[in-house]
């Protein structure tokens, strides 16, 4: 079984409002897929989903075999998952709330070790979270994310707030991994999905717009770009508009 | 089992990292001591136990339990971290369990800190120290009680303030259950109600602990009371958490 994560049919309802309506694809082991779209159209609560935090209106998502709906506890296991704005806890140290993780998750020093190594948190360890600045916030997210060296991992924004320098470490961290892993990670950055991804959908309105590869998603618009190919497929038609 | 207390462990250094343990602890004590030393007569009374001290223990939880429990799950959404916590490989059940253990270990911490209520009537005179003992008890599984109604009252809002609110007033009914204002009304109006407000109620099965009566009912009574309220938490987290 080569398919890490499987999603079917993933729906979900807030009132009269569908944030995500049947949404599915399949990642295999090897694959960096970027999920796309403007905000608001369901990248954060589809991610949720997946990781098992919101319960969909309707379909399923299998980590590694496992569904996120009748074994939560296995799926979130062999997951790794940076939630949207990489919530910590403010008061604990850095080296504090990745021992908490790492005790959760039955793995030791090592992996707490090799964790702040991999995201270069080392200065940083013994310092409250809510001293640190974005980027090490969002690192510690990362870290804790990595912990349990999952073979899949779901990463909501994991470059967001990065200064440029950041963002480069990030992204290469990811492409180091991608061989061994199934990785899905949302971004509004088009670059991104240029640099990192080998798969890219792009989701408008909580339904899947595209699904192609960097290269063939740019190569539907004239200009060859990404940026004018995302405009053209996520707003809505001026017909439907009027 | 091994996740409840690594979140207990997790949660309870939380307290300590804050200003939150000490004002908690000290305000505790100060209204304490004053309530038993003033409206109790402590001295006066010239008895060595400590019945005014338990007396007022309920009513100073009722004001001080709900602090403590305002914050338990409205901060972990407000913050965000009930995503975190929430996508780890725990259940909502042990995640639900471990938060609620870490406030009645702190409480627990902040009654043995009384311990100089003890030591005085134990210098005084020679009081009976098992129903010292059993009050003790007793306190704590009020203390116990208390938590888990404010635990579903936090899940249940964002808004720390109403979580306070909210869990003094359902404390404050559990409380005054079984007074005689409420009985007597409710047997002359509703009188199926006055029998049952009269079980349901926290303080009347509390002072059977400060009589030195530790009654395997009572025990079932907190037990059942306590599992209710931290059912109802994880059914509420289940629905409310993602909002």
């Amino acid at each position: 079984m080569t398919e890490l994560i499987e999603i079917e049919g993933l729906t979900k309802r807030f009132g009269a409002f569908t944030a995500v309506d049947d949404v599915g694809f399949a990642v295999p082991r090897g694959q960096v897929l970027g999920f796309l779209g403007p905000n608001g159209a369901g990248k954060s609560t589809t991610m949720k989903m997946v990781a098992g935090f919101v319960t969909p209106t309707a379909g399923t998502a299998r980590i590694c075999g496992h569904d996120i709906l009748k074994s939560p506890v296995a799926a979130k296991r062999v997951l790794g998952f940076l939630p949207e704005g990489a919530p910590t806890y403010p008061e604990m140290t850095v080296t504090a709330f990745l021992r908490f993780c790492a005790a959760i998750r039955r793995v030791g020093e090592a992996e707490v070790q090799r964790a702040m190594e991999l995201t270069q948190l080392g200065e940083v360890r013994l310092q409250p979270i809510e001293t640190l600045s974005k980027g090490f916030k969002r690192r510690v997210g990362l870290a804790q994310a990595l912990l349990h060296d999952p073979p899949v991992l779901v990463l909501d924004e994991p470059t967001d707030g990065l200064d440029p320098n950041q963002k480069h470490e990030v992204r290469a961290l990811i492409r180091g991994m991608a061989a061994e892993k199934a990785i899905v990670i949302s971004t509004h950055i088009l670059e991104e999905v240029d640099a990192i991804c080998s798969r890219a959908i792009v989701i408008a309105r909580g339904r899947i717009v595209a699904d192609d590869t960097p290269a063939g998603l740019a190569a539907r618009h004239a200009s060859g770009k990404l940026d004018e190919v995302f405009r053209a497929i996520t707003l809505p038609a001026p017909a439907e508009a009027a | 089992m091994r996740n409840v207390l690594i979140i207990a462990k997790r949660e309870l250094a939380a307290y300590f990292a804050t200003p939150v343990a000490t004002v908690f602890i000290v305000i505790f004590l100060a209204l304490q001591g004053a309530l038993t030393f003033t409206l109790g007569n402590f001295f006066a009374r010239g008895q060595a136990d400590l019945q005014p001290f338990f007396t007022f223990i309920p009513w100073v939880f009722l004001l001080l339990v709900p602090a403590i429990t305002m914050r338990l799950w409205a901060e972990e959404r407000r913050l965000g971290t009930v995503e975190l916590l929430l996508t780890l490989p725990v259940t909502q059940g042990q995640a639900v369990v471990g938060k609620w253990l870490a406030a009645w270990a702190f409480c627990g911490i902040a009654l043995a800190l009384t311990a100089p209520f003890w030591i005085t009537v134990n210098l005084l005179g020679r009081p009976d120290n098992g129903v010292i003992a059993a009050g003790y008890l007793g306190a704590l599984l009020v203390a116990g009680a208390f938590l888990a109604i404010g635990s579903a009252l936090s899940a249940a809002t964002k808004n720390q303030v109403i979580a306070f609110v909210l869990a003094v007033a359902v404390c404050f009914v559990f409380a005054v259950a079984s007074s005689p204002i409420v009985t007597e009304f409710l047997n002359n109006n509703i009188p199926v109600l006055g029998d049952i407000a009269r079980r349901i109620s926290v303080t009347d099965r509390f002072q059977s602990f400060t009589r030195g009566v530790v009654g395997l009912r009572d025990l079932i009574y907190f037990a059942s009371f306590i599992a209710f309220f931290l059912f109802l938490t994880t059914v509420i987290i289940d629905h409310r958490k993602a909002d």
